[in-house]
């Protein structure tokens, strides 16, 4: 059983890295990885609020909306599975607001150094995707929370990289139509094919 | 050039939500391995982009500053239920290769974007067309990704054998990177630098 769940948190890093093989939160991934602080506190956001979502929808999609989950309010037959996409926003939104407002009081230094990062999650793809492929790959609540812990670190572990490797980019020359998205994009595809190494791996 | 026509073609090399505006990227990637799955996805985010920036524009002088996003949140994800909806119902063979990228749509940037800094200021009529506009610009990439990826990663387009494949007896060997989702990157790299070239003025300081 334990080897299940490190073989699945190993996959949810790097073999199936969300951002590098599954392409979520590319426009945060694009636009905020420029400096490798910015990138870091981005991806630290990202991880708390995956492994939190992430758990919490799953437990939402089973026992609201899943078809016959609602047996217990004598409604066994309702299948409420196409609300999911307008649940999940909500329920990211809420959290994201809710997480928020603890920072903010508990821990003002972190609160800080986030500053509008953490709105800004809301709208990122790669936690609305994260909940949507939990569904899709059927995890139960367990499962769903090392998905969630092991994808976000996937992603912050993919976007300080990216930064890293941006930060260095400074001293070459590029061609000037090139410059900033273009170059861009094409160093991420060139870690996405190193990405593409880790894939078929199995523990 | 019309004032209408501007607002609905400019967006699609002058002004490329993609290519300039680093939105909507995610979708732009995964699904484009094929033409027939970009095509579908296409429609779907003019279908969505058109609508909501409509609906946002006629609800604009009525909804409080602060609760204004939930309320373009909730617009936005329940045209992307019907489109998913429809999807399934009509395609669903597409709708299985498209998996969870439909729902993307939501958190799709370009959808917010242009809901927050067009059909807010805009009337309906205008910002109808610029959804269509943006969406436009998004077809163009996508299309334009999907049918290199489709046409030298598995010689075919729409499903149609174009290039006779090495495996049935024909000449032409696929270039498997082509199908990776890692190409695409290259791709859209590329097309920035093509239109970068012609249209200097977008060149970013490096």
């Amino acid at each position: 059983m334990l080897e299940h769940y490190i073989s699945l948190f190993v996959k949810s890093i790097f073999v199936e890295n969300i951002a590098l093989a599954l392409f979520l939160g590319m426009c945060t991934f694009l636009a905020v990885s420029k400096r490798v602080e910015t990138a870091t506190g981005l991806g630290i956001a990202v991880v708390v609020v995956q492994a939190i979502t992430v758990p919490v929808n799953n437990l939402i999609f089973h026992n609201l909306l899943k078809e016959g989950s609602l047996g217990w309010l004598g409604l066994g037959k309702v299948d409420l599975t196409f609300l999911r996409l307008i649940t999940f926003i909500g329920v990211i939104a809420a959290m994201v607001h809710i997480l928020e407002m603890i920072l903010d009081k508990f821990f003002p230094k972190l609160y800080n150094a986030l500053g509008i990062f953490l709105p800004l999650i809301t709208v990122n793809c790669a936690i609305l995707g994260g909940a949507l492929f939990m569904v899709q790959f059927e995890y139960d609540f367990v499962e769903s929370v090392i998905f969630g812990f092991g994808s976000g670190i996937g992603w912050a572990l993919a976007i300080i990289a990216l930064a890293g490797i941006r930060e260095r980019l400074k001293y070459s020359n590029v061609p000037e139509g090139l410059r900033g998205l273009g170059i861009t994009f094409i160093m991420v595809g060139l870690m996405a094919m190193a990405f593409m190494i880790f894939s078929g791996i199995q523990l | 050039m019309g004032k209408y026509s501007k607002i609905l073609f400019d967006p699609i090399l002058n002004n490329n939500p993609i290519a300039l505006g680093v939105l909507g990227i995610c979708s732009a990637l995964a699904v484009t391995s094929k033409m027939e799955t970009s095509v579908v996805m296409s429609l779907a985010v003019i279908f969505v982009l058109a609508f909501s920036n409509l609906s946002i524009s006629l609800i604009r002088n009525h909804v409080p500053t602060n609760i204004r996003i939930i309320v373009e949140m909730t617009i936005i994800a329940s045209l992307v239920i019907i489109a998913d909806e429809v999807i399934k119902a009509y395609l669903p063979e597409i709708s299985k290769q498209l998996s969870v990228y439909v729902g993307l749509i939501i958190t799709n940037c370009i959808i917010m974007g242009r809901a927050e800094a067009y059909a807010l200021q805009n009337p309906p009529w205008k910002s109808f067309l610029d959804g269509v506009g943006n969406g436009l610009g998004y077809t163009f990439i996508l299309i334009a990704v999907a049918f290199v990826r489709e046409l030298f990663g598995s010689g075919k387009i729409m499903g149609f054998s174009i290039f006779h494949l090495k495996t049935e007896g024909g000449w032409y060997s696929p270039n498997g990177m082509l199908l990776t989702p890692a190409s695409a990157f290259f791709l859209i790299g590329f097309i920035i630098w093509i239109i970068r070239t012609f249209r200097k003025e977008q060149v970013e300081e490096a």
